[in-house]
């Protein structure tokens, strides 16, 4: 059995301009110790994925509409709040992209590592600090016993993202989700914080969510991908079948749109066409018809569900195109 | 105009700028220094893309900003198309602004939001007396809009309804309006959704291939800058610590920094990634305000050497146009 099953998500927000749908029937699961990613543009729901998972969608205006999330036996759809509070941090952690307005820029950093083994784990706050001293040092913090007096606002935006890897570490969660953890970071500190998050989630055996618009960081830590454009997952499947034999145009066209450092400067990048998509205002059929350069009048009336092409590679596409000849 | 044929269309000459921090309320002094740009020198020609990448705090920002005079320069020399500039008060800046033009970063917070798209274009021509008038005027900005592959008719809109990759076009028009002979560009795609930034990219391409004129393109992604530029200089700590054309740097990069900056830059390409040593380069860039003595790198470098911590490199050119800051390299 998968360590997390997500079945037919769909989460909508009222907004001024009309219910907007940014999680529509996303379904995936992950199995332990496995690294996902979730990979899309601005708007492409990739977020509110994870806030629905996390149980974190601000109701009102948010409501999460339909679906289930199923996790160690449970649905967390069903759970209570206090319930919910109980999973996260210590069965479920997360990690954001913007550190200092995830810490609490009043309390110690010892206080605040050492909370969830407090409120979870039940250790007294003797025990948690000396629980936080360890965690620090496993995020590799120099001198930690030291720091627990300091406040965040004194560590660099890299100390910080180790800070919070060290809180969501704590009580040896089975699921990380990390929501852009390294987007706000310098590209060497990048580095760090990803090889640092990748050797410490295989020590504690946490599977990842790892939800980014980086193609580069998807090819270098996951094990499998979820394509999402306009509230949808288009394509999904190992890293090997994204990249080497993507089979959606979107995720065609984002390979064909980036720059790369492994090849040739003089080709000319072929980007998008098109503006993103607006949310309050979808085709009825594929979203991103109006961009699509294989559309056809079938796409643009009809919804494609997501398919398996061949073992765990689906797309959600009518057409049949790749790159290979 | 005393520009000679040899002479490039930018040089810039031990440039340093330099902020004071101050403390005390009544009796104000100077506490510290940030040494944000710490003695550099380039030049660009005409027709030109010369990137500079660095990470944050490395001067790269300031230095676009000094070239354009917007801020005060410290120390050192800027002549532009044969312009002496460094010392040039705010009236006599004024004709050299017309050419030499930004491109910021922001497409949300560089564009008033009060204004039509068509007046926030045609206003440098305003400003610098460019439309003979209201005809000439609607026509120019009509070309612009087109040349940024935006419609005529968008003009009459105003910035909020416009996407992000469309407001980045509108700041290109914008600059483009003045037929400015360099344009600086201060990380004008990193706030663009994957998707939309090669739209941009290939309009920046576009632009000089039909205009011939040249970019100071300042970016932190490695694969933009090399895909974008002629050469690229790449700045550590306000000093640049290499200069090379964009195919030598990247296949034989030669200062330890650029080593590891290529080497912390994942490639999409799973399969290419596997067979990739990723070794992490450890620490953070240190403060501007007390830069390490010696080489600004030595903290941080695998390599330095005893001589590495006293003694601060040059910029030596190692083979054609080809220049390292490293006691080591070569």
């Amino acid at each position: 059995m998968p360590l997390l099953e997500v079945d037919g998500l769909t989460t909508r927000f009222r907004t001024e301009r009309g219910v907007v749908q940014a999680v529509d029937n996303v379904s995936f699961d992950l199995e332990e110790g496995e690294t996902l990613a979730i990979v899309g543009e601005s708007g492409s729901g990739k977020s509110v994925t994870a806030m629905s998972v996390l149980g974190l969608i601000p109701r009102p205006p948010g409501e999460i509409t339909a679906g289930r999330v199923m996790f160690e036996g449970r649905d967390l759809l069903e759970l209570s709040d206090e319930e919910m509070q109980e999973v996260r941090g210590d069965r479920i952690a997360m990690i954001f992209q913007e550190p200092m307005s995830s810490l609490n820029p009043a309390l110690t950093i010892g206080l605040q590592v050492g909370e969830p083994l407090n409120r979870h784990r039940k250790m007294s706050w003797t025990e948690s600090l000396k629980g936080a001293v360890g965690l620090l040092r496993k995020v590799q913090i120099p001198d930690p016993a030291s720091r627990l007096q300091a406040y965040p606002h004194q560590f660099s935006g890299g100390m910080r993202q180790r800070v919070m890897i060290a809180m969501a570490l704590a009580c040896q969660p089975k699921l990380i989700i990390a929501d852009e953890p390294t987007t706000a970071l310098d590209v060497t500190v990048q580095a760090q914080i990803l090889e640092l998050l990748k050797n410490l989630t295989r020590e504690f055996g946490s599977a990842m969510i790892l939800i980014t618009h980086d193609l580069g960081v998807v090819a270098r830590y996951a094990d499998r991908v979820c394509v999402m454009y306009a509230g949808r997952i288009v394509e999904s499947g190992t890293a090997a079948d994204i990249y080497g034999d993507p089979r959606h145009p979107y995720t065609l066209g984002l390979m064909a749109s980036i720059p790369r450092l492994d090849e040739d400067t003089q080709r000319r990048l072929v980007p998008i066409e098109g503006q993103p998509p607006n949310l309050a205002a979808l085709p009825p059929g594929c979203s991103f018809a109006p961009r699509c350069r294989y559309v056809t009048d079938r796409c643009r009336s009809e919804r494609p569900a997501l398919e398996a092409i061949a073992g765990r590679h689906m797309k959600a596409c009518f057409a049949n195109v790749s790159n290979r000849v | 105009m005393s520009q000679t044929a040899s002479e490039p269309l930018l040089a810039v000459e031990g440039l340093r700028v330099h902020f004071p921090i101050m403390r005390g309320v009544v009796l104000k002094r100077q506490a510290a220094t940030v040494r944000a740009v710490d003695g550099i020198s380039f030049s660009l020609n005409a027709g030109e893309t010369l990137g500079l990448v660095g990470e944050s705090g490395c001067g790269k920002s300031t230095t676009g900003l000094a070239v354009l005079r917007m801020l005060s320069v410290t120390e050192g020399s800027i002549r532009f198309e044969g312009h002496d500039i460094t010392a040039l008060d705010k009236s006599a800046m004024r004709p050299i602004r017309r050419r030499m033009q930004m491109v910021y970063q922001d497409p949300f917070g560089s564009l008033n939001p009060r204004m039509k798209v068509a007046d926030i274009i045609g206003e440098p021509l305003v400003v610098h007396g460019l439309a003979e008038d209201r005809a000439a005027y609607r026509e120019r900005v009509a070309e612009l809009l087109r040349l940024v592959g935006l419609n005529a008719e968008m003009g009459g809109r105003y910035p909020h309804e416009f996407s992000g990759g469309q407001r980045q076009r509108i700041g290109i028009a914008r600059a483009l309006a003045v037929s400015p002979a360099l344009v600086i560009c201060d990380e004008p795609v990193s706030a663009l959704d994957v998707s939309i930034q090669a739209q941009v990219v290939n309009l920046f391409q576009d632009v000089q291939a039909r205009l011939g004129l040249a970019y100071l393109f300042i970016a932190h992604d490695l694969a933009v800058v090399r895909h974008i530029s002629d050469r690229i200089a790449v700045m550590y700590l306000g000093k640049i610590v290499e200069v090379a054309p964009r195919q030598e740097l990247y296949r034989r990069p030669q200062h330890p920094y650029t080593r590891a900056l290529l080497a912390a830059v994942p490639i999409p390409n799973p399969r290419v990634e596997a067979g990739r040593a990723h070794q992490v380069l450890a620490g953070e860039v240190p403060s501007p305000i007390n830069p390490p003595p010696g080489c600004r790198f030595h903290t941080r470098c695998p390599l330095a050497t005893a001589a590495c911590r006293v003694e601060e490199p040059v910029l030596r050119e190692l083979s054609t146009g080809h220049h390292v800051a490293c006691h080591l390299a070569g």
